[in-house]
Formats: C-alpha cells, sequence, structure tokens
C-alpha cells in the first residue's frame, strides 16, 4: 500500500513541476457528493452519451454515407439483386457480414433512446426539485439545448441508413421545411441540393451527426460537467443538511466506484438489451424508394410528440395570400409550436425567479408538494406531451384496440386544451393537501392506529410524534411570501411607476404562492408539544385517580 | 402571515446550523464482522474474476460463431447467434466490473458521510474591484473608448466579415425556378404499373382496384437524372369505380370509364399514399391519416392536409393502352410559399 502512495507521491511531483496538479488534487480528491437515487438520472445521459461517441465512431468505420445506387448482393437474400443507395447496402453490410457489427449498431440505437429518455426524465427531476433556481440557471439553459440538439442528432442518426422507414421520415421533415413562408422552399432546395430527395442530403447529414452535432453537444456536456463540480450538487433536505453544506461521500474513492461503476453499469445493461432485442431492423423495411411507404410508420419516440401535433391538425389549415402560400397546418405544429414551447422550458427559472423575485442561492432542493403552482406546471407539461405522444401512435393504438384512429385524432383535439389545465388544477390541490398533511405530522404527530378508551368512557387515539429526520424534511419549507401590489399612487397623489408590471407580478405571486398552507412558527410548535406533554400527563393522572395501570387499547 | 416565521425558515434553508443534528452513524456488518467482509471481498472478487472470463469468452465467440446462424429464442423472436453471444459475453462483461465496483464501495469503502461547507460562489469584493480596474486600465491603454473612427470601422468589418460564410453556401443548391411547378407527364405519356413497367389496358382494372403506377419513361429519366426526383413526384395511383358513383373530378372527362388517376404524393408533407378504403372512394396517408375522397375531387375529408390530392387527366391512345392527357393541372405534393 505504501508503496503505491510513494510512487503516486513521485508521479504526482514530476507531473506538478509542469502543472499544478497538487493544488487541483488537494481540493478535488475528497469532493463530497450527496447520495440520492434520482442523481443518477443525468449520470444516465452522460454515460450514455459516452456510449453513443464510442460505438458512433465504430459504425463510421464501415459506413459509406453515400447515396450513390448500387445492387445489394450481401449475405441478407431477400434482397439480394436489388437496387439501394450505399449508405443503405453498408448498413446492411455491418448488420450481417461485420462480426458484432449488428451488435454495436444495436448498442448505438438503444444508447441514443436512453440518452433522449434519460435527460428528459433528469430535466423533470431538476424542475420538480426546483434545482433550475439560482446559482444553476445557465446549467438549465445548457441541459434544455442538449435536449433540443440530442432531438436533432437523434433524427439525423435514424435517417442516415436511408431504409424506408427513415426516408419516409426525412420526406416529413422536407414537406416541413417547405412550409416555411418565404424562404421555405430555398431552403429545402439548399439543403437537398436541389429536389427531394436528390443526392446530397445523405452525405450532408453524416457530417452534421458525426462532427458538427456531437462537437456542440461535447462541448455543452463538458459546460454542464464543469458548472456542476464549480456549483457543488444541490441536496435534499434532511437532518443535519442546510442551504450552506453538502453532507454526502468523497470522490475518491467512494463516487469514483460508485460513479464510475455506473457507467460500467449503464453500458452494460444497453449491450445486453442490444444483445436481445432486436431495434430498427432496416432490413426488413428495405431500401427507400421516393414513392413506397410501410404502414404504420412511426419515428423514434422523442419525435412521437411533434408527430402527434401534426396529425392533430383538423383540415383546411393553409392561407394563399397574394399570390402566395401559408401552410399553417405544417408550420405551426411543425416548427411555430415546438419552438415556443422550448423557449418556455429555457426561459422557466427566469419567468419564475421574476415571480418570487427571489435572489439567493438555492442549495437545499424543493420538495414538489411544496412548490404546488411549478409542480403543477410541470405535470400540466407532461399531459401536454403525453397526449401528443399517444397521438403520434393514433395508428398503432388504433390497430392494437381496434379503436378508430379518427376517434383518437379527436381526442388529442379536444384534450389538447382540456386534459392539461385539469391536470394542473388536480396536481395543486395534491399538493396542497400534502402540505396539510405535513403541517399536521408535525403539530399532532402521526395517527397510531392505537385507540385509548378513558376512564369516562371518551375514546381518543394516539398520536406519536415524527422522527427528527421528518421534522428536518419538512420544515425545510420555505413560505414565499406573497408580493402585494404597491397602491396606484402614493398619499400625494403620485402615480406610482410601473405600477402595470407591480400588479402583474403580485398576481402571478398570488397564483405561485397565495394558497400554500403556513409552516408552523416555532411558537406553534413549542404550544404544540406541549400541549401533547400536557394531555399525556393529564390521560395517566385520570387513568391513575381510575386505579388503573394499565390502559385498555385498542388497535384497529 | 410571513412575519410570523420568517426567522424560523432563515434558519430552516439559509442558517449555518441545522435545525437537527446529522443523525447517528449505523455500522454495516461487514464494517462488525470480519466475515462478511470477507465474503463481501470474495463477492467483488468473483464479480471481477467472471468479468474476465466473459471477455475472453467475447473473442472465442468472435472467432467460431460466424454471422449468418439464426436462432429462434421463444417470445423474443429469431435471433443472429453472434449478435447475441457477443452482446451476452461482452454485456456481462462490461456490468460485472460495474456491479463490482459499486458492491466494493457500498460494502467495503467507508460509508460515514461526511460534511463539506459550501462557500458563496462569487468572488471576493476587493477580486470584483481589481477585476474591473484591470478591465479599465487596459480599455484604457487601448484607446478604444477615445479613438472613434477605428473602433467603428472595426465594428463595421466585424459586422461584414461572415457575408462570405454565408454567401459561400449559396452553391448548396439550385434555385427552385420552376422545378416544383411541374412533374415529367406529358401529353400522350404511357401509364405503366410501376413494379413490373407493364402498360395498362383499362381492362386490366376491376372495378375496386387501387394500381399505383408511374409513366413509362421514368426509368430512363431517373437513368438520366442519376437521382430519384422524377419518381418523387410522378408516381400516381389508379383507382377504378362505378361511373355513376363519382360525385365530381377536377376537370371534365379526366377519368376513362370510372378509371380515376391521381398523384399518390401526400398534400401534406409528401408521403407515399397507398392505403385505399374501398368502399367510401377514400385514400389514407399512413403518415398522418389525412384522408381523401377520391370519389369527390379528391378533397380532404379528414386529417391535416389542407388541399386535395392532384387528380391527372387521362385517356387511351390508339393502341388502347391507358396515357395522361397532360401533366398535372397543378404542383403535386406538400405545399410551398410560391404555389400560390
Amino acid at each position: 500500500m505504501s508503496l503505491i502512495v510513494k510512487e503516486a507521491g513521485k508521479a504526482i511531483s514530476r507531473a506538478d513541476e509542469r502543472a499544478p496538479i497538487s493544488s487541483l488534487a488537494k481540493s478535488n480528491l475528497r469532493k463530497i457528493f450527496p447520495d440520492h437515487w434520482s442523481f443518477m438520472l443525468g449520470e444516465i445521459a452522460l454515460y450514455s452519451f459516452i456510449v453513443l461517441l464510442l460505438t458512433g465512431v465504430y459504425l463510421t468505420i464501415w459506413f459509406k454515407p453515400s447515396m450513390v445506387e448500387v445492387i445489394y448482393h450481401g449475405s441478407y437474400a431477400p434482397l439480394d439483386g436489388i437496387p439501394m443507395s450505399e449508405a443503405y447496402s453498408s448498413t446492411l453490410n455491418i448488420s450481417f457480414d461485420v462480426r458484432g457489427g449488428l451488435l454495436i449498431r444495436q448498442i448505438h440505437h438503444w444508447a441514443a433512446l436512453f440518452f433522449m429518455a434519460s435527460m428528459i426524465v433528469h430535466m423533470f427531476r431538476i424542475f420538480f426539485t426546483g434545482a433550475f433556481r439560482k446559482p444553476r440557471e445557465l446549467n438549465w439553459v445548457i441541459g434544455g439545448s442538449m435536449i433540443m440538439i440530442g432531438l436533432l442528432e437523434g433524427f439525423a442518426g435514424y435517417s442516415l441508413p436511408d431504409d424506408l422507414l427513415s426516408g419516409v421520415g426525412v420526406r416529413i421533415v422536407a414537406g416541413i421545411i417547405e412550409s416555411i413562408p418565404i424562404v421555405g422552399t430555398y431552403l429545402m432546395f439548399f439543403i437537398f441540393g436541389g429536389q427531394f430527395p436528390g443526392n446530397d442530403f445523405i452525405p450532408r447529414l453524416y457530417t452534421f451527426h458525426v462532427l458538427l452535432v456531437p462537437g456542440i453537444l461535447l462541448a455543452l456536456v463538458g459546460l454542464h460537467l464543469v458548472l456542476i463540480f464549480y456549483h457543488k450538487h444541490t441536496q435534499y433536505p434532511g437532518a443535519g443538511r442546510t442551504n450552506t453544506n453538502v453532507v454526502g461521500y468523497p470522490l475518491f474513492p467512494v463516487y469514483t466506484a460508485k460513479a464510475g461503476g455506473f457507467f460500467f453499469v449503464v453500458f452494460g445493461i444497453t449491450t445486453l438489451i442490444a444483445s436481445f432485442v432486436t431495434i430498427n431492423p432496416i432490413w426488413a423495411y428495405g431500401p427507400y424508394v421516393p414513392d413506397q411507404v410501410t404502414a404504420g410508420s412511426q419515428p423514434d419516440w422523442y419525435i412521437g410528440f411533434l408527430d402527434g401535433m401534426l396529425r392533430a391538425i383538423p383540415p383546411g389549415w393553409e392561407t394563399v395570400i397574394w399570390g402566395h402560400t401559408i401552410s399553417w397546418n405544417i408550420f405551426v405544429p411543425g416548427l411555430v409550436m415546438p419552438g415556443v414551447l422550448f423557449t418556455l422550458l429555457l426561459a422557466y427559472p427566469f419567468i419564475e425567479a421574476w415571480v418570487t423575485g427571489d435572489t439567493r442561492e438555492h442549495h437545499l432542493l424543493d420538495r414538489p408538494r411544496n412548490q404546488p403552482t411549478r409542480t403543477g406546471l410541470g405535470v400540466m407539461t407532461i399531459t401536454f406531451y403525453g397526449v401528443l405522444v399517444i397521438n403520434g401512435a393514433n395508428d398503432i393504438i388504433a390497430q392494437a384496440t381496434s379503436i378508430p384512429f379518427n376517434l383518437i385524432t379527436w381526442f388529442t383535439r379536444v384534450g389538447i386544451f382540456v386534459l392539461p389545465p385539469l391536470a394542473f388544477l388536480a396536481t395543486r390541490r395534491f399538493c396542497l393537501g400534502l402540505q396539510r398533511r405535513d403541517r399536521e405530522l408535525l403539530l399532532h404527530g402521526r395517527e397510531s392506529g392505537q385507540i385509548l378508551r378513558l376512564p369516562h368512557g371518551e375514546f381518543i387515539e394516539i398520536h406519536t410524534p415524527i422522527s427528527d429526520g421528518e421534522k428536518a424534511v419538512i420544515l425545510s419549507k420555505v413560505d414565499m411570501p406573497v408580493v402585494e401590489a404597491p397602491p396606484a399612487a402614493d398619499e400625494n397623489g403620485v402615480a406610482t411607476p410601473g405600477i402595470k408590471g407591480k400588479r402583474r407580478r403580485a398576481r402571478f405571486s398570488r397564483f405561485y404562492f397565495g394558497d400554500n398552507v403556513a409552516t408552523p412558527t416555532r411558537a406553534e410548535l413549542e404550544a404544540a408539544a406541549h400541549h401533547a406533554h400536557e394531555e399525556h400527563d393529564h390521560e395517566v393522572e385520570e387513568l391513575t385517580e381510575a386505579g388503573k395501570d394499565i390502559p385498555a387499547r385498542i388497535t384497529d | 402571515m410571513s412575519d410570523n416565521h420568517g426567522t424560523d425558515l432563515e434558519v430552516a434553508e439559509h442558517g449555518d446550523t441545522p435545525l437537527f443534528p446529522l443523525p447517528p452513524h449505523h455500522h454495516r456488518i461487514t464494517d462488525t464482522d470480519p466475515r462478511a467482509a470477507r465474503r463481501a471481498e470474495r463477492q467483488v472478487a468473483a464479480m471481477f474474476g467472471l468479468s474476465a472470463l466473459c471477455t475472453i469468452g467475447f473473442v472465442v465467440a468472435y472467432v467460431a460463431i460466424p454471422t449468418d446462424t439464426f436462432i429462434a429464442l421463444g417470445p423474443i423472436g429469431v435471433l443472429q447467434l453472434s449478435n447475441l453471444v457477443l452482446g451476452l459475453t461482452f454485456g456481462a462483461a462490461i456490468l460485472l466490473i460495474g456491479l463490482g465496483a459499486i458492491q466494493w464501495a457500498k460494502k467495503l469503502m467507508a460509508d460515514e458521510e461526511i460534511v463539506g461547507e459550501r462557500h458563496p460562489l462569487g468572488s471576493p469584493k476587493e477580486d470584483q474591484d481589481a477585476a474591473l480596474e484591470a478591465f479599465q486600465t487596459g480599455l484604457a491603454e487601448s484607446g478604444f473608448v477615445e479613438r472613434k473612427i477605428v473602433r467603428r470601422t472595426l465594428i463595421g468589418a466585424l459586422a461584414l466579415f461572415p457575408i462570405p460564410l454565408i454567401v459561400v453556401l449559396k452553391d448548396m443548391g439550385p434555385l427552385p425556378e420552376q422545378a416544383l411547378l411541374h412533374t415529367i407527364w406529358r401529353k400522350g405519356s404511357r401509364i405503366v404499373v410501376d413494379v413490373t413497367g407493364k402498360p395498362l389496358r383499362p381492362e386490366d382494372l376491376a372495378i375496386g382496384t387501387l394500381v399505383s403506377a408511374s409513366p413509362a419513361d421514368l426509368a430512363a429519366v431517373q437513368e438520366a437524372e442519376g437521382n430519384q426526383n422524377a419518381r418523387a413526384k410522378a408516381s400516381i395511383i389508379l383507382v377504378r369505380m362505378r361511373p355513376s358513383d363519382i360525385k365530381s373530378q377536377q376537370g371534365d372527362n379526366w377519368d376513362y370509364q370510372g378509371i380515376l388517376a391521381f398523384s399518390k404524393i401526400c398534400t401534406h408533407v409528401g408521403c407515399p399514399i397507398a392505403l385505399y378504403q374501398q368502399r367510401q372512394h377514400s385514400l389514407l396517408c399512413p403518415c398522418h391519416q389525412s384522408t381523401f375522397d377520391l370519389s369527390d375531387s379528391g378533397r380532404v375529408i379528414f386529417g391535416p392536409a389542407a388541399r386535395r390530392m392532384p387528380q391527372l387527366p387521362i385517356t387511351i391512345d390508339s393502341e388502347g393502352f391507358l396515357v395522361a392527357q397532360s401533366d398535372f393541372q397543378e404542383p403535386v405534393g406538400p405545399s410551398f410559399w410560391e404555389r400560390g
């Protein structure tokens, strides 16, 4: 052991003469990270990304990003002699002739699905616990951007094999680009090198997929991690945890082993799934031919909500004005809606900070129930998203359940407006209910289920006080004050400047915090404790007077 | 209401001392029982050892299993044996390293929670001042503020310099011109079955059938152009219905004895359509479920499409084969700005 330390010391001092390694190691080797399962979601995304980079490099060895037509003569017999693009034939080659090629392709595809899924779930964790608050707003924006970019990157990768399924997807994207007013047609011609499908798209998309976007993602991932390191990880409330400390385990050795080990777990599980479950069997779809299509054509799941929105539009949303066509039916769901959605998403920390006027640093996480409006908005967004995902699979659902797809589409058209607000209201109520329960728990303890019969015949239920850990968690709630709007004019009749904005802010503040259940004050807590104590004494007194030592207990 | 418990809250979230102390540490069984610790040690070592065996297994499988062997695996379906075994060995090898490391951390490494302090994130005030001062000094030394003409020309030059980077992109593609307005259909183009290339006579089509078709010269055009652009627009479907079932058409006598030709490219975002609901004479797009009534000028009856399906006027030539009367009278496929 001491030999290792001695050798490490020598190596470090040699390195130290060239870069200040020791100073870095001194403060960071034993850096504390808090422990919670939900902190692993971002890790899954990070590790999936690394798996994607690794397997992606292997795929580039054999993949040929070319739309030149070749006649296939590889080992997949059903497609022998069929003309196809070189991109498709090289993907078949990877799947059937390169040993381990199919495995790498499937790991790559599965990792992409996990990458998107874990990023999105991670984002919801951040949202519901308020981890995006100061000082982490920028990291929220970086994370949200990565989801957006990941979506494009995933779509690009899905399109590269030039199979019939992905080719139809590309056709749809071309149609969406064409719908952009004024510049759409030009943009489409520039991107495709002329008319659809042309011969340029796959090679161009390839550079986008393997160079440009991964480069950007890698830079963002790096920045994201540096900021996490610099900010130190947030932690959940609990006994011993404050806004100014961080309780957990050191980077070396515990997190080196746990997080490092978790990379292998994510990689290993992805590999095992890839060996058992076929994903994107491009050989079954055939090569892309512009006048063919497969029924039940579906994008990868993370594109589903966009497809669902496209499907939900009723007929006829198109305007012809002065000889020009505006395709609202495509432009709005295909570009405007995602644009608005992502803008709101990225802007959310700043919107909430404006409402609360809160400029403090937050390192202790919120419990979702203590922010009923935020939590409601989150569930509302998930509901909105969910309805669209359902509609994105309306044909699949129709086939599986024999509900007509028209009915599912109508459900979406109505549900998209009705269900999210309902989800918001229900969630908000639910959170407020939980707050009330927390207050009860603090003041009166937990119902024990033990009924006590007093000598004079009264039945009471014994309440047991909750633990300090539970108290610490409940008491972490911060009662945000509701901002009141100032009067329109002061006593001298001078109008308050910016009164409209202040009133608007007061309305928002009421919307966010107006219904919150107040956390018990110290005085209330002490009174409750005192009362409980007294009651207990009183009971004992009465029981003793009655000459009974053991109370008659009925346990339910 | 907030004044009542303001102090408590400051303590709860912003105080340095927690309301309640960290609960006492509980020792694990591996901390107190050396036998349990040794057992954990053996478990970890077994996982690492097994991982190494799996890696060797991978190499053996790589050499031994050809890619053309398949195996039926109950409900999972038919799998490539090579993929399955390579994945199992490699996946297990990686997974076991991960599980071993985590087990090691959980059972054997110190697990007492450590409290670290957070410090305010900002730089100290004197650093902020020093930084601002350094910036001021640099700014003054550069003369960026006083030398207006230098500043303005620099800003101008920087604003213009990306222009070449954008201009060069111009040659990414040709301009649209008239390209989207026409297809290769001409007066007299023979209609052939798109799979076989066989020309069609009216009697080849029974009532209620749908046939995917294309112009006879499509293959030659594709050969000459070296791409599939012509196919992406010229593809059509032929349907035959009782002439009495036809409610309306896009032009007079554009059918031939109840045979109607429509574009196959959806007017929504361009998917090829081939799902025909015979009884309603409706054509359903598999991508977004736009539905067109072919007996009524191809109008949209459901789904997100805004435009009817363009109809191709057809007739027969002197030899009795189905031919186009002309090109489509309107652009096919998705709408675009210049379409009008």
